[in-house]
């Protein structure tokens, strides 16, 4: 018992590092398909048509890429600031196996229809009990850890997975309240406009807080870790989190702008949206300026490159947002393709770079490697996301001011100037650019897992990474 | 009082909270100090790295 012990837990931060990956490559494959679907509709085969495919697409790049690398850093994070091993081995192992079965689930049900028809939380009920017992096996194993710690201090990355993992457990469990019906159709537990804003109070926190406070804390730990030198403002990060958690929560009205919804809420909506620019700010300029007086290390380190150009489309997302959270602004944005370039300015330029560069850290270290397989491939890979990034982002804001003008704009007697089908045909040229962007992204994850599997391939499983006590006045 | 009152209060209480962890982290001089040891927590086990990478597999300290 002391044996094990005296060692990290590294094989579940393995399996699951491996899988962000692979399931990386999936989700983003999916999201190349429908991009070409657009372009080309005779693409859309039976029951494989954007519409289904769709939710499986975000559902993979979110839950299963995104968890995937949340789960994998978190636990590697958890242990190491804590000086322990994990709380239960067994309980960990649960969340791997746990979380894939959701993934597969996942897969199966949703190009099958099966679906409650809630964005991003439109798995069946009882795949959505299977999450809730996984994540709740994943709560106690990382607060368990908290709680064991070997040092007096909880350093902020773990209040930043913490405050992600509490806040996500609370989101599932209220918007996935339904009333089952068969084993694969249940309905909401909520009607007509509280139902919207349940949803959306949901879809907004899921933003904030699965994709932003867990990605948080892979940047205040490895971005420190990468630059080895400690965070700019520790006082800045505690601010910095708190600022968060006080008003995200509140934020989901800006997805309801000139709908049933009480006016009232909308403003309240936009203000709090306005508000997180402060904080999302504060955090980015922390993470960036951990980086101040070393920035020749931005030169040769790819690692570093993919860490730091995160947070500038971090910087540039949560600006965008809180401009697009603005009514007038809105009228214009809403529903067209600049929501869609603005969310993956998000999710391609700061939630997958930044655990694309967490996993380039973290795979040679599980594997007893001083580095990567190919450090110059990692830069290909940081070259070929980016163009692809700039590619996918900048098509979508232009097709998406467009179509949002072309729909507004009216004759003088007051008759619509373009029917709906003159913006599809004007956004095509837009649309295959994009679909360009995104078949880019997808080859550097591919340039990505030929470097894992020969990393992989001349290494070994590290597992005797030893607890030490910890040694902060050497430091 | 009716809820609404109840719900002022809670929005009050919460932005006093907040404005006490601001001045919590910068206003406390104490703190700074804490804070600062915080910060060098990731740098606190450099063995288990040395491990990790394959330089040392005996954890053996070796001077820094």
């Amino acid at each position: 018992m002391s044996e094990t012990q005296s060692t990290y837990n590294y094989k579940v931060v393995r399996q699951f590092a491996i899988m962000t990956v692979i399931w990386g490559i999936v989700g983003m494959l999916v999201g190349v398909i429908i991009a070409a679907q657009l372009v080309w509709p005779e693409l859309n085969l039976g029951f494989l048509h954007f519409g289904r495919l769709r939710p499986l697409h975000t559902n993979a790049v979110i839950f299963a890429f995104g968890g995937c690398a949340l789960f994998a850093t978190s636990y590697y994070v958890v242990q190491r600031t804590c000086h322990t091993r994990l709380f239960s081995d067994g309980l960990a192992a649960f969340t791997f196996w746990g979380w894939q079965l959701v993934i597969v689930l996942a897969a199966v049900t949703l190009p099958l229809g099966m679906t409650s028809g809630k964005e991003y939380a439109e798995l069946e009920w009882p795949i959505d009990i299977l999450i809730t017992l996984v994540w709740v096996a994943y709560a106690v194993v990382f607060f368990g850890t908290i709680a064991k710690r070997k040092v007096s201090h909880i350093y902020v990355a773990n209040w930043f997975y913490g405050g992600f993992i509490l806040a996500v457990a609370l989101l599932h469990v209220v918007n996935s309240a339904e009333i089952p019906v068969t084993l694969t159709k249940s309905y909401s537990a909520y009607a007509g406009v509280q139902d919207a804003m349940v949803q959306w109070w949901y879809g907004h926190n899921a933003v904030g807080f699965f994709l932003t406070a867990g990605f948080l804390g892979m940047m205040y730990y490895f971005v420190p870790k990468q630059a080895e030198r400690p965070v700019y403002s520790y006082r800045l990060s505690v601010v910095h989190f708190w600022a968060l958690i006080f008003t995200y929560m509140w934020a989901g009205p800006h997805h309801l702008h000139y709908t049933a919804l009480p006016d009232w809420t909308q403003s309240v909506g936009m203000l709090f949206s306005l508000i997180l620019l402060a904080p999302s700010w504060g955090g980015m300029i922390n993470g960036v300026m951990t980086l101040s007086g070393a920035w020749h290390k931005l030169r040769d380190d790819p690692i570093l490159k993919f860490l730091i150009t995160s947070l500038s489309f971090y910087g540039m997302s949560t600006f965008e947002g809180p401009m697009m959270a603005i009514k007038t602004v809105n009228a214009l944005s809403h529903y067209t393709d600049w929501t869609v370039g603005h969310v993956h300015s998000g999710a391609l330029g700061w939630v997958a770079m930044i655990s694309i560069g967490s996993i380039y850290y973290l795979l040679p270290r599980l594997f007893g490697k001083s580095e990567m397989f190919s450090v110059r491939l990692i830069t290909v890979h940081f070259w070929v996301a980016t163009i692809g990034v700039v590619l996918y982002i900048a098509s979508m804001w232009i097709s998406g001011v467009m179509q949002g003008l072309m729909w507004r704009a009216v004759n003088a007697d007051g008759t619509l100037t373009y029917s709906f089908v003159e913006s599809v045909k004007a956004s095509y040229p837009f649309w295959a650019i994009r679909f360009l962007g995104g078949v880019l992204f997808l080859t550097g994850m591919l340039v990505m897992a030929y470097n894992m599997f020969k990393t992989i391939a001349g290494g070994r499983s590290v597992d005797d990474a030893r607890v030490l006590v910890p040694a902060a006045h050497h430091a | 009082m009716d809820i609404n009152d109840l719900r002022s209060i809670v929005t009050v209480v919460s932005l006093l909270t907040f404005l006490g962890i601001v001045w919590w982290a910068y206003g406390v001089k104490g703190n700074k100090k804490r804070f600062e040891e915080a910060a060098m927590l990731p740098f606190t086990d450099e063995e288990a790295d040395r491990a990790e990478l394959g330089q040392d597999r005996n954890g053996q300290r070796k001077a820094s």
